[in-house]
């Protein structure tokens, strides 16, 4: 039972690509819906009336600060008794995206900041419109410094979706853990899994540290 | 909801903190050792606790907890549910923990070293007195967002069947079949604990900030208005004595 | 004070006497930075008790002698001697330093600055060490700053504690490395002061790095003029001062006088 069988890889290997495939589904859509309601946190937390600022500041610390399974079990659980009906993959889309919108717009908070005050002075200096100031001045500065942060998110976000398993997703995890169950054999497709993702984390993140240098400067 | 039900969530809450402070407590020594390994003049031992920080930082950490908890038991490794949760989790967080000790490092000038060197400490005094003293307030802020990250992960032990906070809500949701109640107070617990948390780094970054002489604390009635860095230092010398940049 | 800037504690052996013997000597010491030769077979000495300093234009090496003895880098070729024995970790206690960033360790008050070496180091006793301490501050007029930290004191105050600190090690040779560069002008004077009451009240022996010619003129008995990576010309300060003999040195000193 605990020798290595390469025959029983080879076997569970289908379901388990399959599995990866909805785990990089779950990421990109996650991924997106991070990104704009990250943006969206972002500058109502600029905003100047503090009805829009205070609440705003309060939900996205509370997500941030409370467990991404937990916020999963209650969408999962509570969404369908409001009416709503989603997939488990749907539902796990939406916590994964929620969850890490409040890191996102953080990273954009920072961006944003970091671009040095004088360019703000320079552009009402200039007399630009204050739409043009934003996507002429203020953005293209900010962009490069967010993008290789929002790349390593992306990044944790793909080691967060085998928790979507507990919610009934087929994921990788949730494809091993049907094997497994079916089998009885555990090593071969936790391993599998395991390795699996550091083989496509780590180049995606030295891909980012080589982004974050390129952008750098 | 009954007293006993709620009684169960907080039975829950204890037992996530202490999977929280131990495995805390566990991250912090392999992020301490291997930070310091990264650092290493040997090439091997800089390899290896290289190789150790990109894997665990790239594999998923519930991975890790399944794999020790089903997998490493067919070697002949039996673990304790509750130790293979704190197990992966100090794994895991060990390895960001690394990165932000060696960072804090590496942040320090190099002239302390060197004027450690001037006075003929040895490496590990070095280390010891001078490097680790001034690093260890920059590792703070860092440190805390790993602890909260470190406790919402600990929720992860309940797909185990370890009864922390998340599973005993679980046991609530079934027992009361209202899901949003159950999963509301634990949210508001996490935060709490969170916030606590939050909280007591704080304290400790400010008494870090203090033992360089940064804080307000015991200031030994100086010249007025102190910069905190040394290059702002000669800045002071200009403001004291009205004089010109040198 | 005057003999206890001197006598390292460790003296054992020859050389006891310091009056006359040579100290420090570079043998056809090469250092090169990738293609750079910084210095170039490089001999000189300096006898003990003499206040040697070193002019030139700045990337001509001069650091780098500082940096060799300090063993914060090794030479490529040659080999240098202090006390008669080449340099090890042994040895380079026998050598004090001063930095031009003063480099006071932010994490320790100013008495802690001054005794951590003499305890870890030397295994001196607390307060062994605290005396002793206390003592060279209050010579370089910062025994009111004992609870400070070096945050707190002015460039020219962090100065003094950094050659308290090194004294207090009791080192044959003190390393001065530009020590007054970092410092508004306001404050050299009072650095500067401190450093030739040393050079008077004791017979330790300095090795000068300075941009500060009157500070050379004043403290120096030999003056060795750097350039390229060779000691292009060596004497009294009077002699280097007054009556130059190579271009280059009157070049170098009608550029900074």
């Amino acid at each position: 039972m605990s020798t290595w069988s390469w025959s029983y890889v080879g076997h569970i290997m289908p379901d388990i690509l399959k599995g990866l495939l909805v785990t990089v589904e779950a990421t990109l859509l996650g991924s997106l819906i991070s990104f704009v309601l990250g943006l969206v946190w972002a500058l109502a937390l600029r905003s100047s009336t503090r009805w829009v600022r205070w609440p705003v500041q309060a939900v996205t610390e509370f997500v941030r600060s409370t467990p991404l399974l937990v916020q999963l079990f209650f969408w999962f659980y509570v969404l369908p008794s409001t009416g709503v009906s989603f997939s488990p993959l749907t539902t796990g889309v939406l916590g994964l995206g929620l969850h890490y919108s409040t890191y996102t717009a953080e990273v954009y908070r920072a961006g944003i900041d970091g671009v040095p005050v004088g360019q703000w002075e320079a552009a009402t200096a200039l007399s630009l419109p204050r739409r043009h100031t934003w996507t002429a001045v203020i953005l293209p500065q900010a962009v490069r410094r967010v993008v290789p942060v929002l790349g390593n998110y992306v990044i944790a976000m793909f080691k967060d979706t085998p928790l979507l398993a507990a919610i009934t997703v087929l994921d990788m995890l949730g494809e091993a853990r049907l094997d497994s169950a079916a089998s009885f054999r555990y090593m071969e497709p936790i391993t599998v899994v395991g390795i699996l993702f550091v083989v496509i984390a780590y180049p995606t993140s030295l891909l980012m540290r080589a982004l974050e240098r390129r952008l750098g400067n | 909801m009954t007293i006993g039900l709620f009684e169960l969530l907080l039975k829950g809450l204890w037992l996530t903190v202490q999977l929280t402070v131990y495995s805390a407590a566990l991250a912090g020594v392999i992020a301490f050792i291997v930070g310091l390994a990264r650092l290493s003049p040997l090439w091997i031992v800089r390899f290896l606790s290289g190789v150790y920080v990109e894997f665990f930082r790239g594999t998923s950490a519930l991975v890790l907890m399944f794999w020790l908890f089903f997998a490493l038991p067919l070697t002949g490794w039996q673990l304790a549910p509750v130790w293979a949760g704190t197990l992966a989790l100090g794994i895991s967080y060990g390895a960001y923990g690394s990165e932000v000790v060696r960072g804090a490092i590496n942040a320090v000038t190099p002239a302390q070293r060197e004027a450690a060197i001037a006075l003929s400490f040895t490496p590990w005094q070095r280390m010891r007195l001078v490097i680790l003293p001034q690093a260890v307030p920059t590792m703070l802020p860092p440190f805390n967002n790993l602890l909260i990250e470190l406790l919402k992960g600990t929720a992860l032990v309940s797909i185990l069947g370890i009864s922390d906070l998340a599973f005993n809500a679980q046991l609530v949701r079934l027992a009361t079949g209202n899901s949003a109640q159950a999963y509301g107070i634990i949210l508001v617990m996490y935060f709490v604990v969170a916030f606590v948390l939050t909280r007591l780094m704080r304290m400790l970054e400010r008494r870090a900030k203090a033992s360089l002489g940064q804080g307000p604390a015991r200031s030994a009635a100086k010249p007025a208005a102190v910069p905190p860095t040394a290059l702002g230092d000669a800045a002071n010398d200009a403001i004291e004595t009205g004089g010109g940049a040198a | 004070m005057a003999t206890e800037a001197t006598g390292n504690e460790k003296t054992g052996d020859e050389n006891v006497d310091t009056a006359g013997g040579e100290l420090v000597r570079f043998e056809k010491v090469v250092k090169r930075f990738g293609g750079n030769t910084v210095l170039d077979q490089l001999d000189f000495t300096v006898d003990a008790g003499k206040h040697v300093t070193l002019i030139g234009p700045s990337g001509s090496g001069k650091t780098t002698i500082l940096r060799l003895l300090m063993t914060l880098t090794q030479p490529d070729e040659g080999r240098i001697l202090v006390d008669g024995q080449p340099l090890d970790k042994e040895v380079r206690k026998k050598i004090g330093m001063v930095f031009q960033q003063f480099n006071l360790f932010p994490n320790m008050r100013v008495l802690r600055n001054v005794t951590e070496a003499p305890v870890r180091v030397l295994g001196l006793s607390k307060d062994e060490a605290t005396e002793r301490a206390k003592e060279l501050l209050e010579m370089v007029g910062l025994g009111d700053k004992l609870d400070a930290y070096p945050t707190q004191l002015s460039g020219g105050q962090q100065q003094r504690v950094a050659i308290a600190r090194a004294l207090a090690m009791r080192p044959k040779v003190l390393l001065l490395d530009e020590v007054t560069s970092a410092l508004d002008p306001e404050l050299v004077a009072g650095v500067l002061d401190v450093l030739r009451d040393i050079a008077r009240t004791t017979d330790i022996t300095m090795l000068c790095v300075t941009h500060e010619m009157n500070f050379a003129r004043d403290i120096s008995d030999r003056v060795l003029m750097f350039d390229s990576g060779r000691v292009i010309e060596a004497g009294p300060p009077e002699q280097i001062f007054n009556d130059p003999q190579q271009q280059r040195t009157r070049e170098f000193l009608s550029a900074v006088l």
